[in-house]
């Protein structure tokens, strides 16, 4: 391969954040016209490296060729300049300008807007026709769904007429569709010669577009190999260095007596949007109900009600008994006494205060228990001894109860969370988005926690966008769209692509 | 009252206007940049200082505004040294510029000039004279129109056409350059401006000069134009009026000069009217006086309608890991 066929080769990149080496020593060599693939867990360093690349962060050590030229990317202005676009995890739009307005930000033609916004008009048009992006010039971007917002990032970098394409864990917010709509999309610009670097840590995304691939492990280029020449299992062995189970083990569902039932359950927000229309579900001791949804579309609501601290009308009953879902008695401190545990969604936000030590993270919601507040002070000495005890049994690493929330991985954090409500032994475990940001190794102990909890006889309700997560662990779907239940499936009558078209809002009968 | 009378008080509403109109302006650039800034009171204030002695010193009123504007930048600087390179608190910031402001125009005042604080009364070419629009003298006749157009629009200092010049001026900055679009976007998502590759730090630098510019105008016209000299604490809690205005106006030009006119107003009513019987019950002059904080306490709690400030301020800009 000779040199001028590689559109960037980057040579012993180091970076440290303080004591954290997020990048070590990093070498790869990315071919012209080709889809590869950054695949590694959460913190292995991919978003750092690439972030480097676009000028985001400067590297300690290292040295970028673009097109076989040395390059020195000092900034993302440079980056830009270089042919390179990057389209962030989260993305880089100001939300309540337009979408021309955010597509020449940066990259005008003058002092005065109005010639840019009109050539930004023109050859947005072209783009949109090129590459079926339709995306309206003039919608603001607050208004726009996540899928559109990806394509205005997108028609960004090809209007700053970028070769190289970096999209950072670009499906985490698309549904199915979408996320097959992006992959045509990528497929198209880099049969024009484009080349697209994609991170991931999705497996199957890496198998179904990429054309080679290369897999980082805390911080390291663990390997570089082509796509066709590997296979799921061996990646993930990459990725997390020991061999994994990418299939959840679980016997058939015993499901028992009912332990939830909730009857036309409405929600109304703080701005008269109803986002709950009428939720009807059950669940069964032993079973697991999953939600599949694309974020926003009433599943928060759902578990903020279920947990008791958003208001809704409605009737939900807990082992046959109603709960008051009015006046003072509906907290998330009489949910708990009833016997539901709640994993929330956000855990850095709603599960954890991340300034404080997992002793005390672990403690909340027990601080008047005979053991730990005997008389007026609270018995921290007993707290801690508790506290390792879960780290011990949820392995936590590091095992240390005196380190703050914020210094645990992800993973970690959400096994601190899961230890707190399930030793509850609850009746009812309430579960969002068990492994958002957690790496495979935690994904697999988590998963294995919950269908664990499942067989003691437990009902479970799992909300999650991961399609894949919905499929493995649940007993039964349910779609939500809307604030509604648009169906139930069986996870074994049932498959990605009818589970995608309700996620749509789109019923079986629409999509015959 | 009469047609001349609602004219006079409406003159009045105008001069008063304009400090804060200008401050309000000011406001608008800092903020809109996502730096959030309660030192106008500080700068404004130093401003009228500086721009007294100078004049005084030199008796020429436009060394007076220049050094006065001088006075407003370096505070400025001092503002955006602290919240844009250190990242510092912007309100922290903000507060120790109005303590310095209060402190040092006294301290030094009475070192030059050992008058308790004040400067020497000004006069002559050391302050802005009221300038007479061109036929405003033979307008003066025509009904209706006339008197308007020379007691209401004409007779003002510069700085007052200076004022209402930059309402025009700001929005057609802020929303039809590539400057605008850009500062704009700093206030709304600074990574957004970071990524397309601007430098973030250099726009909140050239929205803090903006503002300080703005802000020594304000001063300067208050001890130059207003009045003739500088007093302690002359700026009253100007600037924290010309802030509730800058809500009020949802960070809009046009907007501000509305809201800026309204406290100008009810401060001309307050010192129109002294004392006041409504229906037969006697308002307290201290009521009248106190018209324009009034309102400003009304606004910044929230009974205007929802303002939605620009999303990334008050907050400093650090790459996220």
């Amino acid at each position: 391969m000779s040199a001028s066929d590689l559109a960037i080769e980057l040579r012993g990149i180091s970076k440290a954040f303080g004591p954290v080496q997020a990048n070590k020593d990093i070498s790869i060599q990315v071919k012209r016209g080709s889809i590869h693939g950054i695949i590694g867990e959460n913190g292995a360093g991919k978003s750092t490296l690439m972030s480097i690349l676009y000028g985001f962060y400067k590297a300690d050590a290292g040295e970028v060729f673009i097109g076989g030229q040395k390059t020195e990317i000092t900034d993302s202005q440079a980056a830009i300049d270089a042919g390179i676009g990057m389209v962030f995890q989260h993305f880089k739009l100001v939300e309540n300008f337009s979408v021309l307005e955010n597509i020449i930000l940066g990259a005008e033609d003058g002092a005065l807007l109005k010639p840019s916004l009109a050539k930004a008009r023109t050859l947005l048009k072209k783009l949109a026709d090129d590459y079926e992006m339709d995306v309206d010039p003039d919608a603001i971007i607050e208004d726009l769904g996540v899928g559109q917002q990806q394509r205005v990032e997108i028609l960004k970098a090809l209007y700053r007429e970028a070769d190289i394409l970096i999209l950072d864990e670009p499906t985490g917010v698309l549904t199915p569709a979408e996320a097959d709509h992006l992959f045509r999309i990528l497929q198209g610009l880099r049969d024009e010669g484009k080349t697209i670097i994609l991170i991931t840590h999705k497996l199957r995304e890496i198998m179904e577009i990429t054309d080679t691939v290369s897999v980082m492990r805390r911080g390291e280029m663990t390997a570089t190999v082509r796509t066709a020449d590997t296979s799921p299992e061996q990646l993930a062995e990459l990725m997390v260095g020991r061999k994994v189970l990418l299939r959840v083990d679980k016997t058939p569902a015993a499901p028992g007596d009912v332990i939830l039932e909730v009857e036309n359950l409405r929600v109304v927000d703080g701005q008269g949007v109803e986002r709950l229309r009428g939720i009807d579900l059950q669940i069964r001791a032993g079973e697991v109900l999953g939600i599949a949804g694309v974020a926003g579309n009433g599943q928060s609501e759902l578990l903020e009600v279920l947990g008791g601290y958003a208001r809704g009308t409605g009737t939900i009953r807990i082992n046959g008994q109603e709960i008051d879902l009015t006046g003072t008695a509906s907290d998330a401190r009489t949910r708990r006494a009833r016997g539901i545990a709640h994993v929330p969604e956000d855990r850095q936000r709603e599960g954890l205060i991340m300034d404080f030590a997992a002793w005390e993270n672990v403690a909340f919601g027990y601080q008047d228990d005979a053991r730990f507040a005997p008389g007026l002070l609270m018995d921290h000495g007993a707290m801690r001894a508790d506290c390792e005890g879960k780290m011990e049994r949820f392995d936590v690493r590091p095992p240390d109860p005196m380190l703050a929330a914020k210094n645990f991985s992800g993973g970690n954090q959400q096994k601190i969370v899961l230890a707190r409500e399930i030793e509850r032994n609850p009746d009812l475990l309430l579960i969002g988005q068990p492994t958002r940001g957690v790496d495979i190794g935690a994904i697999e102990f988590i998963h294995q926690q919950v269908i664990a909890l499942r067989d003691q006889g437990k009902a479970i309700l799992l909300v999650s966008v991961e399609l894949d997560e919905i499929m493995a662990l649940s007993d039964r779907i349910a779609v939500m769209f809307d604030g509604r239940i648009m169906g139930e499936r069986l996870p074994a009558e049932t498959n990605a692509n009818e589970l995608g078209l309700l996620m749509a809002g789109m019923t079986g009968e629409d999509a015959a | 009252m009469d047609f001349l009378g609602i004219l006079q008080i409406l003159d009045s509403s105008l001069r008063l206007a304009t400090p804060l109109l200008l401050a309000c302006l000011a406001g608008l650039f800092s903020e809109r940049a996502g730096i959030f800034d309660i030192g106008l009171e500080g700068k404004m204030l130093a401003s009228a200082f500086m721009s007294a002695a100078v004049a005084s010193f030199t008796g020429d009123v436009w060394l007076g505004l220049m050094a006065g504007i001088l006075a407003s930048l370096l505070l400025a600087l001092i503002h955006g040294v602290a919240s844009i390179t250190f990242r510092g608190n912007q309100l922290i910031s903000g507060v120790a510029i109005n303590f310095l402001a209060s402190g040092l125009t006294v301290v030094i005042g009475e070192a030059w000039f050992a008058l308790g604080g004040r400067t020497p009364q000004l006069s002559g070419g050391a302050r802005f004279q009221e300038i007479t629009l061109p036929f405003a003298n033979a307008a003066r006749d025509v009904p209706i129109v006339g008197p308007i157009y020379a007691n209401l629009l004409s007779g003002h200092s510069i700085l007052v056409y200076v004022a209402l010049l930059l309402v025009p001026l700001s929005w057609w900055v802020l929303f039809r350059t590539r400057f605008g679009l850009r500062l704009r976007a700093v206030g709304e998502n600074p990574a957004a401006v970071d990524t397309a590759g601007v430098s973030v730090v250099g726009l909140r630098y050239a929205a803090v000069m903006i503002c300080g510019v703005l802000c020594g105008i304000a001063g300067a016209y208050l001890a130059t134009a207003l009045s003739a000299g500088f007093v302690k604490e002359m700026s009253a809690g100007r600037g924290f009026i010309a802030l509730a205005a800058l809500i009020f106006a949802k960070w809009r030009p046009w907007y501000a000069l509305g809201a800026t006119l309204l406290f100008g107003l009810l401060e001309a009513l307050g010192n129109r009217f002294q004392s006041l019987d409504l229906f037969g019950i006697p308002i307290p002059t201290q009521f009248m006086q106190a018209l324009p904080y009034i309102l400003t306490v009304v606004i910044l709690a929230g009974f205007v309608g929802k303002a939605i400030p620009p999303r990334a301020g008050g907050e400093p800009y650090v790459k996220e890991r």
